[in-house]
């Protein structure tokens, strides 16, 4: 009885911290998914009634803008220590050149959160797994670092933590001996927000990047899909990708 | 009419410890190496995110594959009946059960939390072809315990046969799991083959075989113990044939690889212009590795000669960890082809071939889990009857004509 | 120097403390051996310290963060009555001299360290509210789900929701 009270005592309380904290999301607009209507209580588990998704429009990627990139590694404090060769990146600007035609483009690579993730097959413990929703995590609470999952990674979307961290951000929690990768910022996904490089190619207005629920016929990124061809990167693999390209 | 074979352990004394000391040092070193490793992260070493997997993991799978290779000679007095190996059974388990505790020694002390072993033991996916492994390797080492045990207790001989043939089964089931680590990687160019299973299957009995013969000459010269041309000849002709089983091997893989258009590009580098790599696999892996340890081993003279059976045994076995070398690193350096027909490039080193190079404590590390193995087999066969007394040619074939 | 009635003393308290005897009080004993816990900077209620009872927070705070943990990670579920986050907002200083979690001053550590414990989980989590751990990254606008102690921006309705399904 008086537990329950104090609960609620206790959520009102934090309720007023938020408020200015919502004041301030309410003058950026667009940060808010089309689906807030259907909007996931906290103590609610996700289901795999959602996919989430992400339709990248290569066409509309600028060549040299970092912005994606730059909103990630912001937004999980993966700060560099010099080494390009062990640093960690989560997501990362690729640059084609057909070899036979010459034609350029560029794209942001991520992890694809396969519906049927290589690096999940093979993760010896099931560190590496996915989530009903359909986005692919590393559970650093049981990784053992063997990094069997980046070899098996079609993508190169993952990182493995060479030295010491300090000063992580508490929403991304990670650590040295750990593999990590691209959680299609999940801490913002389950607050109903779109991932951060999502949202730093809107504020450019680039829009190359959508992000939604592919199982939900009506959102946009849905009638995106179904209006525009678009595909996977090694969809000879067959491992139904929740990141579409468009233009390539 | 039947001889009994007599066993018994080597004897203490300075000879033994200051082995078991020279030895200790690289287990130390080995040790050592891990503890910086682990202390500073990964950075200190040559492996990056682009060679995921570096020296170490060439010493352990090397290490691993050999070991139930090295089981083989046990499995042909067992299994196969062939009485003139039946000596040498024991020694072969031991040396077994060594070479795989001293690889997964490696492959832990490798890890990024090598403090959550329990984890690994606690924690399965039943998909993952790495925990089946665990399982494997953990098995292994009791069967053979078990099979050594039925060979040294009198009352347990009869049960040798069915011990024997079910760590022989054990053992080949243990080597395809070893094998497919690489080869269900669907990701990348070098792997995605079946073929690795039974080739691995085939590169344990060669470098478990050339290990043993090593390890065979060595213990029964410091332990003064006659060891005849009989045996010696059998083993030597033996490994000549794992020798050229392996080459065959090989060339399958390549020419499966050289037929198919999208392998064109990691063929073209592992056997053209791939720098390190190409000149492992032709000078050290082809050349060094089985082309001359089989004319070695095969040739008149040489062949009558123990000095030159050693030799050819120690080639075999830098061929050896050159071929995984190649296959390991050599698989990771070749880019992923994500983009067929395009150049790519990236800050994250897509489209490139990767560097990589082996970094002290890798090195140091990887010697370690064979200074593990070798200390095992040392400690072990001076605690309990495991090399027999004598294997004079008269011992080990009774209508042996002198 | 302690003599061995002394040293039998610290041992039972330490217990009859470690089982939740004993009130919070006896914990901050200038000059003794005991380890000295700092204060939380907010209480849960009127009548209660933590989110459960103290004596049970003191025994098994541990299985309640591990049982988040598990519902965070793989369910989703973000509820901050349990959550990491929050026992580090609430019981670690904002400012930018809090102390880590290698200091004895640690709220977390006193007591670890007097326990002969050792956790990994401030290799990878923030061991102080972030506010004051990395000013850097955070330069130019503060990303409003990083306010310490307030709850992560979520739209009216989810929080609703969420208060509603407790009542």
């Amino acid at each position: 009885m008086s537990d329950s009270a104090n609960i609620d005592t206790y959520r009102r309380r934090f309720l007023g911290g938020t408020a200015t904290a919502l004041a301030g999301l309410s003058v950026a607009p667009g940060v808010f998914l089309h689906e807030v209507a259907r909007a996931r209580p906290a103590d609610e588990a996700v289901t795999s009634d959602v996919r989430w998704g992400m339709l990248i429009d290569t066409n509309k990627c600028a060549n040299g803008c970092n912005d994606c990139v730059t909103a990630c590694n912001e937004e999980h404090g993966l700060t560099g220590h010099g080494r390009p060769e062990t640093d960690a990146q989560w997501i990362r600007k690729v640059e084609l050149r057909d070899k036979q035609t010459g034609h350029t483009q560029s794209l942001p690579l991520l992890c694809q959160h396969c519906e049927h993730p290589p690096c999940v097959d093979v993760c010896p413990t099931g560190a590496s797994f996915k989530r009903a929703d359909g986005i692919v995590l590393v559970d650093k609470h049981i990784c053992i670092g063997c990094r069997y999952c980046m070899m098996a990674c079609p993508y190169k979307a993952r990182s493995f933590i060479h030295e010491d961290l300090q000063d992580q951000l508490p929403h991304a929690p990670r650590g040295k001996g750990t593999v990590e990768s691209c959680t299609f910022c999940v801490h913002r996904v389950d607050n109903d927000r779109t991932p951060a490089c999502v949202e730093a190619c809107t504020a450019e207005n680039h829009n190359a990047m959508v992000f939604g629920d592919i199982n939900d016929p009506d959102s946009d990124i849905s009638k995106q899909l179904k209006q525009h061809s678009s595909r996977q990167i090694r969809a000879d693999l067959d491992l139904n990708t929740g990141v579409r390209y468009r233009g390539i | 009419m039947k001889q009994q074979i007599q066993f018994r352990e080597i004897d203490g004394g300075m000879r033994f410890y200051s082995l078991l000391g020279f030895i200790g040092l690289f287990v130390l070193a080995g040790l050592g190496a891990a503890y910086f490793m682990e202390h500073n992260g990964h950075h200190v070493t040559g492996m990056t995110n682009q060679i995921i997997w570096g020296t170490p993991h060439v010493f352990a799978v090397f290490l691993i594959v050999a070991a139930s290779g090295a089981l083989n000679v046990a499995s042909i007095s067992s299994v196969f009946g062939k009485t003139p190996y039946k000596p040498l059974a024991r020694l072969s388990g031991l040396l077994a059960i060594a070479l795989l505790v001293g690889g997964l020694a490696v492959l832990v002390l490798d890890l990024g939390r090598p403090d959550r072993l329990i984890v690994a033991m606690t924690y399965y996916n039943f998909k993952s072809i790495f925990a089946w492994n665990i399982i494997l390797y953990i098995g292994f080492i009791a069967i053979v315990a078990v099979y050594i045990w039925m060979m040294m207790e009198r009352r347990m001989n009869h049960f040798t046969k069915l011990a024997g043939l079910f760590a022989f089964i054990w053992r080949l089931i243990l080597t395809t799991g070893t094998g497919s680590i690489f080869g269900f990687l669907v990701a990348r160019e070098a792997y995605d083959a079946a073929l690795m299973a039974p080739m691995f299957i085939i590169m344990s009995f060669s470098f478990g075989l050339a290990i043993f013969i090593l390890v065979l000459m060595a213990a029964c010269k410091w332990s003064d113990r006659p060891l005849g041309n009989l045996i010696v000849y059998r083993l030597k002709n033996l490994l000549g044939v794992f020798i050229a089983s392996v080459l065959y091997f090989v060339m399958v893989y390549h020419l499966t690889n050289l037929y198919i258009t999208e392998h064109h590009g990691v063929e073209r580098f592992i056997l053209l212009d791939g720098g390190v790599y190409t000149n492992l696999f032709w000078f050290v892996q082809i050349l060094l590795g089985s082309l001359v340890p089989l004319a070695l081993l095969y040739h008149p003279a040489t062949g009558k000669s123990r000095g030159w059976i050693g030799i050819a045994s120690l080639l075999v076995i830098i061929g050896g960890l050159a071929q995984m070398y190649i296959i390991i690193i050599g698989g990771q350096a070749y880019p992923l082809e994500l983009f067929p027909g395009m150049e790519v490039t990236s800050s994250f080193f897509d489209g490139g071939i990767n560097a990589y190079v082996p970094s002290l404590p890798e090195v140091v590390l990887g010697v370690g889990g064979i200074a593990i193995a070798l200390a095992a087999v040392v400690i072990g066969t001076r605690v309990l009857g495991f090399l027999p007394v004598s294997l004079a040619d008269d011992q080990v074939d009774p209508h042996h004509a002198a | 120097m302690l003599n061995p009635m002394q040293k039998i003393l610290h041992i039972l308290l330490a217990l009859s403390m470690a089982a939740g005897l004993l009130p919070a009080s006896a914990w901050a004993g200038g000059g003794s051996l005991l380890p000295v816990v700092p204060e939380a900077q907010d209480r849960f209620s009127e009548t209660q310290g933590c989110v459960e009872p103290t004596d049970e927070m003191r025994r098994n705070h541990m299985e309640h963060i591990l049982h988040q943990r598990d519902e965070t990670v793989y369910r989703g579920i973000r509820t901050k009555q349990y959550s990491l986050e929050q026992c580090i907002n609430c019981h670690v200083s904002d400012t930018p001299d809090a102390p880590r979690y290698s200091s004895e001053e640690h709220f977390c550590n006193s007591c670890h360290t007097y326990a002969a414990v050792r956790i990994d989980c401030f290799q990878c989590h923030a061991d102080r509210p972030v506010k004051s751990s990395n000013p850097q990254t955070l330069s130019g606008q503060m990303k409003s789900d990083m306010q310490p102690s307030a709850l992560s921006a979520m739209p009216h309705q989810a929080l609703a929701t969420e208060v509603i399904s407790h009542e």
